[in-house]
Parts: C-alpha cells; structure tokens; sequence
C-alpha cells in the first residue's frame, strides 16, 4: 500500500466524495451505451410491452381466462376473439396474456431468491471469507450442479409437490388464509424450488469470482485497516463492484428460467389448470404427440403460434439484452 | 499434474455419493408407502409388512441409502412400483440407450454447425455478416422445438415426403435426421459464440501475426495456427454442455414418437414410480460428472497452466 501519503493533498475532501452519487453515473453510462444498440434497444421496448401486458392481465384480458363457450369452438381471430378460440371456446388471447403473468411471476420470484439473493449472499461470504464457508457453498453447489437441471425438475414435481400441497390444505384448514391450493402458489413453490439450484450456483460462483478479485484490493484495505466491520465493508465496498457480473447473468437467467416453466407446464408438471400458462397451452394444443402438433399447425395454427411466439420473443429478447448489457458492463469480456 | 489428476479421480465418487444422497432423499420425501404402493390397493397388511421387511423399508435412513448405493454400484437398483417385480434398470435400459443416441446425434449436428460458424463470424468481425450471423443463431436458438419439431415434420416428412414422419430406427437411420436436426441447431448457437469469442482471442496473438509476416498462406494460418488454438478452450465446455441436452431431447422424443426415456419417466411421475424417477436422475449425474472428470484431464494434459494452479 502506498503508504507516503504524499499524494493525500490531490485528493477531494472526504465531503466531496460523498456527493458523487456513483449508482447515477452507472446507470447513465449503461442507459447511453444502450441507445447506441437498436436491436437492444427493441429487446428491451419488446420485453417492456409483454412485462405490461402481463403485470396488468385483468386489465388487459378481454375475456375470463377460464370461461368456455362451446358455441363457438375452434374459431379463427375476429373482432370479439382476437387470437381466435381454442377446443373448448376459450378465448386464446386472454390466455396468452393471463400466461405471460404466470411466466413473469415465476421467473421474478425465481431469479430474485436464487440469483440475487442466494447468489449474492452466498457468493460475498464464500469470495470474502474464504476458509470454510468457501469449501461448503462451492462443494455445495458442485454436487447440485451435476444432478442435470430437467431431471431434478421432473423428480421434484413428482415428489415434493404432493408434499407441499399437503402443507396447503393443512394452512387453509387451521389458518383464516384460503384458496392458496387454488391460487397457484403450490405451483410457484415448487418450480421455484426445482430451479432454484439451477439458477443459484452459476450466480454464486460469478460473484464468488469478482469477490475474490477484488477482496485485497488496496481500498478494501484500507477500509480494513480503518477498522471498518466486515457487514458495511460487504455492502459499501464490495457489493457495488461485483454487481454489474450479476446483472448480465439475471438477463440471461430469466430466458432461461421462462423457458423452463414453459417446458415443465407443457409435461403437466408445472403450473397447473385452470390457471392459465403458456407450456400448458402448448401442451393442450399438440396432446405431446406429433401428429396432433402436426394437425394444430396445418389446420389452426394461431392456436400453436400465439403462445409460441410469446415464448420466442422473450427468450430472444432477454438473450439480446444480456449479450448488450454483457458488453457495456464487462468491456473485458468482449 | 498427477496430484491433480488423482485428486480429481478422487472427487468424483465423493461428488456422486452426496449427490445421490440428495436425489435419494428427494425420492423418499414422497407421500406414500412404497411397500402399499408395490402391493396394490387391496393388499393385506401381512403382505405389505413382508414387503416392508424385504425392502428394508424400517432401517434408518442412511442405513437404507449405503445399502442402495452398494447395490446401484452392482447395477441393481430396485424394483419399479408399477411393473411388479421389474427391475428399474431393465425398463430403463433400451430406452435410455435410445435416447442415448439421439442426444449423440444432435451433439454431432451441434458441433459440426456451430464451430465452423463460429469461427466464420470471428474471420468477418467488423462487417455485418457477424452480427447477422450471431443475431440468426440466436433466432434459431429461441424458436421453442414445441414449434421447430411439427414445422419439419409438416415441411420435410409431409409436403416434400423426404423423411419419414416420425418412429425410430437407430442413429445411422432416417428416422434420426429430423430429431437431429430439430435438437442440434439451436444448440449450434451457444458453440458458436464461444468459438467466436474463443477465435477472436487468438486473432490478438502474436504468432499468427508472425505467421503472417513470414508469407504464410492465409489457409495454412487460419487452419495451423488459429483454428487449433481456438479449439482448446471449448474442450472444457464440452462435458459441461451435455447438461442442457437432456430438457430439448425429453420433448424431441416426445413428439417424433421416439421410444427413449421421456414417456417412461412422465408416467413415473404420474404414476408415482419414484424408483424409476431416482434412477433415471442419478444416472444422468452420473453421466455429466463423468464427462466433467474426462473434460478437466485432458484440459489440464493440454494447457500446462491449468496444472500449476492446482
């Protein structure tokens, strides 16, 4: 450490430095260099426009997501049914958007406890303290790792989900909550649980990595050496440099975890009906056989491609917005 | 470089001992006696204590999982809940050798795809054939199979009548291009950006520019000097990318009529088969840890550095 202090009077009066607001400039210079990227930035008006829709599906849903109308089954787009009506004369459109919130729901709920929070937490200490509490989140997270990410999924559904829906009826029968069977929540809880291990590790070990870089540093130092407590060296030191990795990583994640809902709903083992999703419709559509898929295609394709495209959108635009974002934030990974 | 090697040797077993603890533990939090479940609905409760004493089913747990484990390790890994006295692994056997084959397929169609193009995209960096190219791929790779599989069913098997529809005849057959296909391309996105970026690293170096300065021709360049450097790092990822495989294919299967583990293992979920659900998880662990031990040795045989920081 440079320890002269010859070099003190060129710096600013501590009082000056507080008022540099560091998160400001940061997302400026992310907000700029983002502009210059059209495709990113049509990523992000797309995703902008599902996210509404689907925050705000009562509002925007023309129909009740559940109600049938066997009159008019299977009916192409007009002016009432703007997508169209599926086999049993529900409103497609207003299933899309109802299923854009259960995906939004999911990968929030998701990404916020594993790659955030866990990742987070977990990776500082392991990065910061080292020792033993590196060896068992990375042992840890190692022994997850290989256990491959579907088949945990299909076990978990099989297993734990009867278990915690158990727990459901057991709190609407001795608490004043009810409906949380019905609501969905089971299905939240365990997908979420399924891609929990999935989405936790790679977050960790990345901030892990930045921790470790960074943890000698000389203004870690010093603030060590100033007697600051580990906690506020944590948050005030470490955690503004080892963010930008993770906010690259969440734009990733959230295709993925998407796509993983998607796919574990197509299964029907994911979130269940009547609640509406975009796997389940999906999986409704093409039976999971091919020649059903095949027919669905050939005779009503909207039926197939109303949902699919969605799905495509936001896997491809949240890919686009972490390719861009992986660009301005880390310049040393390009 | 052989301490590193044995002890990775010797992390394995370990890795997959806890690992299959986890998983095993997963599948005993399920509700339900596993002797009620195996003895039907009507059994008499005699019956179900026979089944309970020869499973071992009143041991402690860890008495139980050791026992497991020893006898997975012989190949033996129970009985299925549904097909009475039906060894796990004799189900699961031909179908996992199917599906087996059809992620090799793909693997193939990802790598022979993916690589040239990702080295294609790094030659033209600065034009607009890269970020075409990487914006394509990347197009391709979020067009969900549930989408790309009855689209070329529809256009290669029914309109052109090139391929059979759908069925399965092995991995050299017809039958393996659509599935192939269908897998492997989206797959050829994530292998081309790491071999661009892993090209692209290379480019800076200085013997290829001194390759260049001693009048190489620029294909013995591109192929002596960049290519093979720039296919040393993707080695590491190979084992790692296996992982992803399985989620794609369990649909694939499922749509082209392919008979490999993907119905057995929806209707274990359905029917409450855990031993089958068990299995079926720690072999794929088993599989990738293998894989991630193969990629780590000949990594660290190629690149020295890797070695030293051990």
């Amino acid at each position: 450490m440079n320890q002269t202090g010859t070099t003190a009077s060129a710096h600013p009066e501590p009082s000056q430095l507080l008022e540099v607001d560091a998160s400001d400039s940061f997302v400026r210079h992310a907000w700029t260099e983002l502009r210059k990227r059209k495709l990113a930035l049509i990523a992000v008006c797309v995703l902008l426009f599902l996210y509404t829709i689907g925050i705000f599906a009562p509002v925007v849903a023309t129909h009740d997501y559940s109600e049938t109308n066997l009159a008019k089954t299977q009916a192409g787009p007009d002016a009432e049914n703007w997508l169209g009506t599926d086999r049993l004369g529900r409103d497609i459109f207003t299933r899309v958007v109802w299923g854009i919130q259960t995906t939004i729901i999911l990968t929030v709920i998701t990404i916020l406890t594993a790659s955030v929070f866990l990742g987070l937490a977990l990776g500082m200490a392991a990065g910061y303290l080292r020792g033993i509490a590196d060896i068992i989140t990375m042992r840890t997270g190692e022994v997850v790792a290989v256990v491959p990410d579907f088949l945990l999924v299909l076990i978990i559904a099989a297993t734990v989900r009867p278990r915690i829906k158990e727990f459901g009826y057991w709190v609407e029968d001795n608490t004043f909550i009810s409906g949380v069977n019905s609501s969905g929540a089971v299905d939240y809880i365990v997908l979420g649980l399924a891609f929990l291990p999935l989405s936790w590790f790679g977050a960790m070990r990345l901030i892990r990595g930045q921790t470790l870089a960074i943890r000698d540093a000389p203004y870690v130092d010093a603030a060590r050496s100033m007697g600051v407590g580990t906690p506020t060296i944590l948050l005030r030191h470490i955690l503004p440099n080892v963010i930008t990795p993770l906010i690259v990583s969440v734009s990733f994640g959230m295709g993925a975890v998407a796509l993983g809902e998607v796919v574990a709903s197509f299964f029907g083992i994911g979130v269940q009906p009547p609640r509406p999703s975009l796997g389940v419709m999906i999986g409704d559509v093409t039976a999971r056989t091919g020649s059903a898929a095949v027919e669905t295609l050939r005779s009503h394709p909207e039926q197939l491609l109303s949902p699919i495209v969605v799905v495509w959108l936001m896997i491809f635009c949240w890919n686009i917005l972490g390719d861009a974002l992986n660009d301005i934030l880390n310049p040393r990974a390009r | 470089m052989l301490i590193y090697i044995s002890r990775r040797l010797l992390w394995t077993p370990v890795l997959l001992f806890v690992a299959g603890l986890f998983i095993f533990s997963l599948g005993s939090v399920a509700p339900g006696d596993p002797a009620e479940l195996m003895a039907g609905q009507r059994a008499d409760p005699e019956a179900i204590a026979r089944i309970r004493d020869r499973l071992g089913l009143d041991d402690p747990f860890l008495v139980q999982y050791t026992r497991y484990a020893a006898n997975a390790l012989k190949g033996d890994f129970g009985e299925s809940y549904r097909y009475r006295g039906r060894d796990v692994i004799e189900l699961l056997g031909p179908k996992l050798l199917v599906s087996l084959e059809l992620n090799i397929v793909s693997y193939v169609v990802t790598l022979l795809i993916g690589l040239p193009l990702g080295f294609w995209a790094a030659m033209r960096q600065g034009t607009w054939k890269d970020p075409a190219m990487t914006t394509f791929m990347l197009l391709v790779y979020a067009l969900p199979v549930f989408f790309t599989a009855p689209f070329l069913i529809l256009v290669f098997a029914l309109w052109l009548d090139w391929i059979p529809v759908s069925g399965w005849s092995g991995m050299f057959s017809t039958h393996a291009i659509l599935p192939a296909f269908t897998i492997g391309v989206p797959g050829a996105f994530v292998f081309m950006r790491y071999m661009r970026a892993s090209t692209l690293d290379v480019l800076g170096q200085e013997y290829v520019r001194t390759a260049h300065g001693k009048g190489m021709g620029h294909m013995t360049v591109n192929r002596r000097h960049i290519a093979r450097n720039a296919l040393l790092p993707i080695v590491t990822i190979l084992g790692f990318s296996l992982a992803g495989l399985f989620g794609g294919s369990l649909i694939v299967e499922l749509i082209y009529g392919i008979p490999g583990v993907s119905r057995l293992a929806l209707e274990a979920v359905f029917q409450r088969d855990y031993p089958v659900l068990t299995t079926l998880t720690l072999l794929g662990a088993t599989m990738l840890a293998i894989a991630n031990l193969v990629a780590d040795i000949m990594y660290s045989l190629i690149d020295p550095r890797i070695r030293l920081r051990a």
